[in-house]
């Protein structure tokens, strides 16, 4: 990271300094420019995916004209609004090889940014609730070690020796029958990860514009040359789109439809309590998450509102399912006050696997559909699409993520594979 | 809360439905993967009015298109 110049770099010092200070010496994190008339690549979305684009096309392609166009503010889209869980236990190898070169970036990134993205590798815990489905998780557990990925399988002691507050009763509408646990697993701060990447690719000379929302596209013949928004025209050399629930309104401008249907997915935060809970669990069969945030909030959720939406809210029905499979699971929970709830609009391929790689419009790239789990994937998302964008090839490991799967029928199943998406 | 019109029942509650995609008429067999892909895959996903099929499933069994706004929520005639 030495060629990376920040203003101010973040240390025990620095903080020692603008503590004694009174904290009026901190400088702007990234600077607010104009746009200009003309980038060699224009990324469209300052959400995660985003921003780790602009940051590694600056960082490993020596791409020095790159902008960043938000139409709000960054990280004020899915990123800055979900569950924060990242692991990268999946079924198939092409989604073990991209999750987890994820993972390997996020264990280097509070390092490599200057910027304590808070990794906590607490474990992730998934639980089975029934001899089938504990038949059905032994045989992921030997793909995923198939696949290199560090999971062990437990018995029903090991996920109570895991998680001491989980509902003991055997008759317990879904009881605890075992589970498997992914220990590099966990969960990080979202802000930190989009301002980390916003802080570091602005010192690369990265533009990162907000209040900047992309309205059209602009054509030479078929070729996309650049972007029309609200702050005028822009052309670009090529350009990169990752902005999550709003991928098909995107492509509509472009021309072109996508194997994408968008949706609400709500979570739900529930008053801070002193420490019960010191790992990640999901149930695929309930489909619910929880964990609890360093300020001691549950943090949970489920599964989707299933019909189409754009409207960011999440249904009353689905919201019950989510508070009753967490209070099977923990009845203790059920005296926890609820703080908030909310929904996110996520982008859900057919077979749960996201879009990278060459949209159907010439100079126009797409890192898209990564729907409910895309978390997990920012550092991997944004390394794979700065791959493609410099060079205009597919990295080994976005090859299979490409469009043409559902041409070809090569679909990455994860629906069925993994189970649960998040 | 979605209320949804059932041809058959009324105005009912959104529990009782459920969401069956975009209406699409199935290419005859003999298409090329592209065109297949296209009817089996693609979607509009429009944000604003969107033409969607409904089952009333936990009631009468029917089938209807609806127009439904996907940024409101609103059923629209
Ligand atoms: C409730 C919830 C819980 C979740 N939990 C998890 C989890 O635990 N683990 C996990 O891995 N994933 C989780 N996800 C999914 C994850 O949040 C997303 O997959 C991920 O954040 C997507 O990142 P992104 O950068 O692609 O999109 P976003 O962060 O949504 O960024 C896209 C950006 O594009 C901008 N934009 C849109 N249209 C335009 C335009 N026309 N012009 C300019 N800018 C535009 C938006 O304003 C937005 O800021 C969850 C999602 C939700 C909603
Ligand atoms: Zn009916």
């Amino acid at each position: 990271m030495s060629r990376t110049p920040f203003r101010t770099r973040y240390s025990a010092a620095s903080l020692l300094r603008q503590g004694l200070a009174g904290q009026t010496g901190w400088g702007e994190a990234w600077r607010a420019p104009a746009p200009r008339p003309r980038y060699d690549f224009v990324i469209i979305g300052g959400g995660g995916h985003g921003l780790a684009t602009a940051y590694y096309l600056a960082k490993l392609h020596g791409a020095n004209r790159v902008a960043v166009l938000e139409k709000g503010w960054i990280g004020g889209g899915n990123t800055g609004g979900n569950t924060t869980i990242v692991r990268s236990n999946y079924f198939f190898p092409e989604s073990a090889a991209l999750y987890d070169h994820a993972l390997r970036l996020y264990e280097g990134l509070s390092q490599e940014l200057n910027y304590n993205i808070m990794l906590s590798q607490r474990g992730v815990v998934t639980i089975a609730h029934s001899h089938h489905d504990m038949e059905l998780m032994a045989r992921s557990v030997n793909a995923m070690l198939i696949n290199g990925i560090d999971v062990e399988l437990l018995d029903a002691e090991g996920v109570h020796r895991e998680i001491k507050i989980a509902n003991r009763d055997p008759h317990a509408r879904f009881p605890i029958h075992g589970g498997f646990v992914q220990r590099r697993g966990g969960i990080a701060r979202h802000d930190a990860v989009a301002w980390g990447y916003a802080r570091a690719a602005d010192a690369m000379g990265v533009d990162i514009i907000q209040n900047c929302e992309v309205t059209g596209f602009r054509f030479d013949g078929a070729r996309v040359v650049g972007v029309e928004t609200s702050r005028g025209p822009i052309a670009a050399g090529r350009v990169g789109m990752a902005v999550s629930g709003h991928s098909g309104v995107l492509a509509a401008k472009a021309g072109f439809k996508l194997p994408i249907q968008s949706y609400a997915l709500q979570a739900m935060v529930t008053e801070p309590v002193k420490p019960v809970l010191d790992t990640v669990i999901l149930s695929g069969s309930t489909g619910i998450y929880c964990s609890q945030s360093d300020k001691g909030e549950m943090v949970f959720g489920a599964g989707l509102d299933l019909y189409p939406s754009y409207a960011q809210r999440g249904n009353l029905p689905v919201g019950q399912t989510i508070i009753a499979a967490l209070l099977d699971m923990f009845p203790r929970f059920r005296t926890l006050k609820l703080l908030r709830q909310w929904a996110g609009i996520v982008d859900v391929c057919w077979d749960y696997s996201p879009l990278i790689g060459p949209s159907p419009v010439e100079g126009l790239y797409l890192n898209c559909g990564w729907g409910t789990g895309g978390f997990k994937a920012i550092p991997a998302g944004g390394w794979l699409l700065a791959h493609i964008l410099a060079t205009g090839q597919h990295h080994p490991i976005s090859a299979p993520f490409d469009l043409n799967r559902f041409t070809t029928g090569r679909l990455i199943d994860e629906a069925a594979g993994a189970g649960i998406a998040h | 809360m979605l209320a949804l019109p059932c041809p058959h029942c009324g105005t009912r509650d959104e529990a009782e439905f459920q969401f069956g995609g975009e209406p699409a008429i199935r290419p005859p067999s003999a298409v090329t993967d592209t065109v297949w892909a296209e009817y089996v895959y693609m979607r509009s996903n429009e944000k604003g009015p969107h033409r969607e099929l409904w089952c009333h499933a936990g009631g009468c069994g029917q089938w209807f298109v609806l127009t439904r706004n996907t940024a409101t929520h609103a059923v629209l005639p």
